[in-house]
C-alpha cells in the first residue's frame, strides 16, 4: 500500500508527466475545455427553462423532478448510446455531460425564483413593475445566489464525469485512468483519478469563495 | 376621488370577496376600510391599482375607469404600501425609495435626490439611506414603505396594513408620523386596517366590511361611534365605543377652574385647610399634588398635565388616577391654566355623546328621501334587516357628500350615513 502511494507521488510530481501532447497539463486543459463547454451549454439550455419556470410557476412539477432524474441517468449508458447513433466525435460526449449538468442548473435556478419572497414580488408589482422588469430587477438579483450553486454543482459533476471523454478515445484527464487500466497500470489510474477529484475540489472553492465574496452585503433578507 | 360602481370580485374558488360594493373615497381625505380578516377590505384596495380586477362593476379613480388604463403606468401613479413593507432587499434604502421615479425614467440623479428629500419627510437619517433594509429595524422599514410609495408624489396611496406589524408604541407614532404628513400632503388615502382603535384615529371616513365582502356601513368615526347602523357594526366597535368617541374631542370646550397652588420651596398648606394643593415650579409648572393630612406622603404625587388638544378620553383617564379627581390643565408651554373636575368631564362626555348621535341622526333624516328610493327595489339574501340594507345603499351613495372631519372636530361638522340602530333589524 505505501509502496504504491509513493509511485502515485513520484508519477504526479515526475517533470516529463506534466509535459507533452500525453502530459498532465496538456490533458487538463483538454479536460478543463470539455468541461467548460459542456456547462456553458447546459447553462444556455437551462438558464432560460429555469428562469421561466420560477417566473411564471408553470411546470415546477418539471423542475423539482429534473433533478431526480438527472441523477438516475446512466451517464455512460447515454455516451454509448449517442455514439451508436452518432459515430464516432465529441458529440455523444458533449450530450452527456450537457444532459448531466442540465437538470442540476435548471432546479436550483428555479428554487431561488421560488424563494423570492412573494410580498417582494407583489410591492414590485404593485410600484408598476412590468413582468420582465419583475423578473430583471428583482427576481434575478435575489435567485442569483442559488442560481449560482446550480451552476457550481453542475460544473463539479460535469468534472467529474468528463473522464469519458477518454472512454470514446478523446483526451482530458479520464485518458490516464483509461490507460493506466488497459495496461494494467495501477498507478496511472490513481493518478489521473486523484486529478480529476482535486481539480473538482479546487474549482469548488473556488467558486464557493467567489460567491461568497459576491453576496457577501446582503446576508439575510 | 375612488368610486367603485356595484363592484363584485368572485374568485375561481368560489369564495366572494367583494359583493356589490359601491363606495365613494372622497378626495384628500382618509378612507379606512376595517373588517375582520376575510371581509374583503384588502380586495378591495387591490382592485384599485389593478393588484386584483374585479369580476364586474367599475372603479373609476378620478373619473377614469382603471381597467382602460395600462395596469404597470396606473400603479406607478399610485402609491402602494403593504405590510410587511414588501422592501427589496438587495437595494439599498435609497435605490428601495427611488423604484418608482427610475421607472418613470426621471434618471438615476434625480431619483436620488428626490429619495434623499423623502428620507427626510419620513423621519429617518441620511446614513439610513446607504444601509439595506434587513439592517433596518421593523418601524423604520415601514417609514421606508411610506418613502417609496411617495417618491412619485402620486395624488393617491394605498396602504394596506402597513403598521400591521410594529409594536404597539411604533404604531402609535407611525399613526401620528402619517396624520402630520396627510396634513401637508393632503393624499386621498385608502387605508386597510383590522384595529378598530386605528381606524378611529386616522380615517375621515370608516367603512365596516363584514365576511363576505358586505360593505355595512361607511360614515364618519364620530358617527360610526354614535350610531353603529347595526348589531354587527356595534359588536365591531366593541363595548368602550362611547370612549372612543371621546378620543375624538378635544379638551378645549371643557371649562378651567381655579387651582390651590402652592409654590415649589414655600410653605406647605396647613392640615384641615381644603384638601390637597398643586405644587408648581417658579415657571408656573405643576409638579404633583401636595395633601397637607397628617398621615399623608410629605413628597408631592406626580399629576400628568393635559393640554387643550388633549383628548376628553385622556382627561377622564387622568382624572380617574388623579387623587383628587382633578385634572391639571397647562398651555401650550407647559405652564398651569388650572384645573378641571371629574364631574365636569363626566359631564361634558355625556353630553359629547348626545351631541353626536343627534347629528348622527339629522343626518341620517336629512337624507332619508334618497334613502327610501331604493327599498323594494334590491333583492338581498335574508338574515339582514332593511335598515342595514338601506343604511348600506346610503351609505354608500352619500358618502361623498360628507365633509371630513378633522379627529378633533366635532360630531356636528360630519353629517355622513347612518340609521338608527336596529341590533338584528328586524323585517
Amino acid at each position: 500500500m505505501y509502496e504504491l502511494f509513493k509511485d502515485l507521488g513520484s508519477w504526479l510530481v515526475s517533470g516529463e508527466q506534466w509535459t507533452g501532447a500525453d502530459g498532465i497539463g496538456h490533458r487538463l486543459a483538454e479536460h478543463l475545455q470539455y468541461s467548460l463547454l459542456a456547462t456553458l451549454i447546459a447553462a444556455v439550455i437551462a438558464l432560460p427553462l429555469g428562469l421561466l419556470i420560477g417566473h411564471t410557476g408553470r411546470g415546477a412539477f418539471v423542475a423539482v423532478n429534473l433533478v431526480s432524474f438527472g441523477r438516475a441517468l446512466p451517464t455512460v449508458g447515454l455516451v454509448v448510446l449517442v455514439f451508436l447513433a452518432s459515430g464516432l466525435s465529441m458529440t455523444p460526449v458533449y450530450v452527456a455531460l450537457v444532459a448531466l449538468a442540465v437538470p442540476a442548473i435548471v432546479t436550483n435556478t428555479y428554487a431561488g425564483m421560488n424563494a423570492v419572497d412573494p410580498e417582494v414580488k407583489d410591492a414590485a408589482r404593485g410600484q408598476g413593475m412590468r413582468g420582465h422588469q419583475v423578473l430583471f430587477q428583482v427576481e434575478i438579483p435575489l435567485a442569483l445566489p442559488l442560481i449560482m450553486t446550480g451552476l457550481r454543482l453542475a460544473l463539479i459533476q460535469v468534472v467529474a464525469t468528463a473522464t469519458i471523454a477518454a472512454y470514446v478515445s478523446f483526451g482530458g484527464l479520464g485518458r490516464y485512468v483509461f490507460d493506466g487500466l488497459a495496461q494494467r497500470d495501477l498507478v496511472q489510474v490513481l493518478g489521473g483519478a486523484v486529478l480529476v477529484a482535486v481539480v473538482a475540489v479546487v474549482l469548488d472553492l473556488a467558486l464557493s469563495g467567489l460567491q461568497r465574496v459576491l453576496f457577501r452585503r446582503r446576508t439575510a433578507a | 376621488m375612488i368610486r367603485f360602481d356595484a363592484v363584485n370580485k368572485r374568485f375561481p374558488n368560489g369564495t366572494t370577496a367583494v359583493h356589490d360594493l359601491t363606495l365613494e373615497m372622497p378626495e384628500g381625505g382618509v378612507t379606512v376600510l376595517v373588517g375582520s380578516s376575510g371581509c374583503g377590505k384588502t380586495t378591495t384596495l387591490r382592485m384599485i391599482n389593478r393588484m386584483v380586477e374585479p369580476t364586474s362593476g367599475t372603479i373609476r379613480l378620478g373619473g377614469k375607469d382603471v381597467l382602460t388604463q395600462d395596469a404597470a403606468d396606473l400603479r406607478r401613479g399610485i402609491g402602494y404600501v403593504i405590510q410587511q413593507s414588501g422592501l427589496f432587499p438587495h437595494r439599498t434604502v435609497l435605490d428601495n425609495i427611488a423604484t418608482v421615479p427610475l421607472l418613470l425614467g426621471w434618471g438615476r440623479r434625480k431619483a436620488r435626490t428626490r429619495a434623499a428629500e423623502l428620507l427626510e419627510t419620513v423621519g429617518l437619517t441620511a446614513e439610513a439611506g446607504r444601509r439595506y433594509p434587513h439592517q433596518l429595524s421593523g418601524g423604520q422599514q415601514q417609514r421606508v414603505g411610506v418613502a417609496r410609495a411617495l417618491a412619485a408624489d402620486p395624488p393617491v396611496l394605498l396602504m394596506d396594513e402597513p403598521f400591521g406589524a410594529v409594536d404597539p408604541v411604533v404604531r402609535t407614532q407611525l399613526q401620528d408620523e402619517l396624520l402630520r404628513l396627510q396634513k401637508d400632503l393632503n393624499k386621498t388615502i385608502v387605508f386597510v386596517t383590522h384595529d378598530i382603535d386605528e381606524a378611529v384615529r386616522l380615517g375621515d371616513r370608516i367603512a365596516v366590511f363584514r365576511t363576505g365582502g358586505h360593505l355595512v356601513q361607511c360614515a364618519a368615526p364620530a358617527e360610526l361611534l354614535a350610531r353603529p347602523a347595526d348589531g354587527f357594526v356595534a359588536g365591531f366597535l366593541g363595548a368602550e365605543r362611547e370612549l372612543k368617541l371621546l378620543s375624538l374631542t378635544t379638551l378645549a370646550e371643557v371649562p378651567v377652574e381655579r387651582a390651590r397652588v402652592v409654590r415649589e420651596g414655600e410653605a406647605p398648606p396647613r392640615a384641615g385647610d381644603g384638601g390637597p394643593c398643586l405644587v408648581v415650579s417658579a415657571r408656573n409648572e405643576p409638579l404633583g399634588w401636595l395633601d397637607p393630612e397628617p398621615g399623608a406622603p410629605e413628597v408631592p404625587s406626580p399629576v400628568r398635565p393635559l393640554r387643550d388638544t388633549d383628548s376628553l378620553l385622556a382627561a377622564l383617564n387622568e382624572s380617574i388616577a388623579s387623587p383628587t379627581g382633578l385634572i391639571v390643565r397647562v398651555d401650550a408651554e407647559g405652564a398651569l391654566t388650572g384645573v378641571t373636575a371629574r364631574e365636569t368631564i363626566h359631564e361634558h362626555a355625556g353630553r359629547r355623546h348626545q351631541e353626536a348621535a343627534r347629528a348622527a341622526r339629522k343626518a341620517q333624516e336629512a337624507r332619508e328621501g334618497n334613502g327610501r328610493q331604493d327599498q323594494g327595489e334590491e333583492t338581498r339574501e335574508g338574515g339582514e334587516g332593511p335598515e342595514a340594507r338601506e343604511h348600506r345603499e346610503a351609505g354608500s351613495r352619500k358618502s361623498a357628500d360628507a365633509v371630513p372631519p378633522s379627529p378633533a372636530a366635532p360630531a356636528a361638522s360630519a353629517p355622513g350615513t347612518s340609521t338608527p340602530k336596529t341590533p338584528g333589524g328586524a323585517g
